[in-house]
C-alpha cells in the first residue's frame, strides 16, 4: 500500500500557506523572496505528484516542469537578492514598504 | 503502516517544521537555516516519489545555491531590530491557517485519482526528452538563454552599486 495521492496534495497545500503568510506577516525583503521559494516548492511537490499518480501520454512532463521551475526560482532569487541590495544601498533598509517613489 | 508511510511522514515533518522555522524564527539566519530543513524534506519528497534525479537538483540548486545566496544577502543586510517589535506574526498566521481550513475543505472535496503509475523520473529519461526537438528542445534553450541574462543582469546590478558608492566617495573627497 502506498501513500495515497491527498497526502502529498495536502503536503503542498501546508507549505503553499506557510510560504504567503511569510510573505506577508514578515517585514522584510528577504523573508518575501524565502516565501516565494517556500511557495514554489509546494508547487513542485504538486507537479510531480500528478506525474506519479496520473502517468498519462507524457510520463515525464512532470519531472521537466519542476526542473524549469527550480531554474526559474534559482534565476530569480539571483536577480531578487542583486535588487535587495540594490534597493538597500538606495534606500538604506530592506523593508518592504520603504521603497514607494511611485506613490507619492 | 508500511515503511513508505512512515518514510512519508518522516520528511513531511521535516518540510512542515522547516517552513514553520523560517515563519516564526526571531533571526533571519535562524529562518534561512530553517528554509535548508524545508528543502531537505521537500527532496525526501522527491526522493519517495521515485524522482531521483529531481531530489539531486534539489540538494544540489537550493541547499547548495540559494540559500547560501540569501545568507550573503542576510549578512549584507543589517538586521531590523524594530521588525521584530513590530511583526505581529501570530495574527497572520491564525489568518493562514483560516485559509488553509478553506484550501483544505475545497482539497478533500475535489475527487482525486486515486491510480498509481510507476515510479519515473530517472536521469536517462529526463536526458532524453529535455534534447529531443519534438518534446522540449526549445524551452531547454530559452532557459539557458534565460540564465544567460540573468547572470549579466545580476553581475550589472550589483556593479553599478560599486560604482556608485565609488562616485559617492570621490566626491565626499573633492
Amino acid at each position: 500500500m502506498t501513500v495515497p495521492l491527498v497526502w502529498y496534495v495536502f503536503l503542498a497545500l501546508i507549505l503553499f500557506t506557510i510560504g504567503l503568510v511569510v510573505i506577508v506577516s514578515r517585514h522584510n525583503l528577504i523573508y518575501t523572496l524565502m516565501g516565494v521559494e517556500l511557495i514554489l516548492n509546494g508547487a513542485n511537490i504538486n507537479f510531480i505528484a500528478f506525474a506519479r499518480a496520473l502517468g498519462g501520454k507524457y510520463p515525464i512532463a512532470g519531472n521537466i516542469f519542476s526542473i524549469f521551475v527550480i531554474v526559474l526560482a534559482a534565476a530569480e532569487a539571483a536577480v531578487a537578492l542583486a535588487i535587495v541590495l540594490h534597493v538597500f544601498g538606495h534606500f538604506g533598509s530592506v523593508r518592504p514598504e520603504d521603497p514607494n517613489m511611485l506613490r507619492e | 503502516m508500511t515503511a513508505e508511510f512512515l518514510a512519508f511522514l518522516v520528511v513531511a515533518a521535516a518540510a512542515v517544521s522547516g517552513a514553520l522555522i523560517t515563519l516564526w524564527s526571531k533571526s533571519i539566519v535562524r529562518s534561512a537555516f530553517g528554509l535548508i530543513l524545508a528543502f531537505l524534506g521537500v527532496a525526501g519528497v522527491y526522493a519517495l516519489l521515485g524522482c531521483a534525479f529531481l531530489a539531486i537538483t534539489q540538494l544540489v540548486v537550493y541547499v547548495g545555491g540559494v540559500v547560501v545566496l540569501y545568507l550573503f544577502g542576510v549578512m549584507l543586510t543589517p538586521p531590523d531590530l524594530e521588525e521584530r517589535r513590530a511583526s505581529r506574526v501570530s495574527f497572520w498566521a491564525a489568518l493562514g491557517l483560516v485559509s488553509l481550513v478553506l484550501f483544505s475543505i475545497s482539497l478533500f472535496g475535489t475527487r482525486l485519482p486515486s491510480s498509481q503509475g510507476k515510479p519515473m523520473g530517472d536521469a536517462a529519461g529526463i536526458g532524453e526528452a529535455l534534447l529531443t526537438r519534438d518534446a522540449y528542445l526549445l524551452p531547454f534553450e530559452i532557459a539557458s538563454i534565460l540564465l544567460l541574462v540573468v547572470l549579466v543582469g545580476a553581475v550589472h546590478l550589483a556593479r553599478r552599486e560599486k560604482k556608485k558608492a565609488q562616485e559617492n566617495a570621490e566626491g565626499e573627497e573633492a
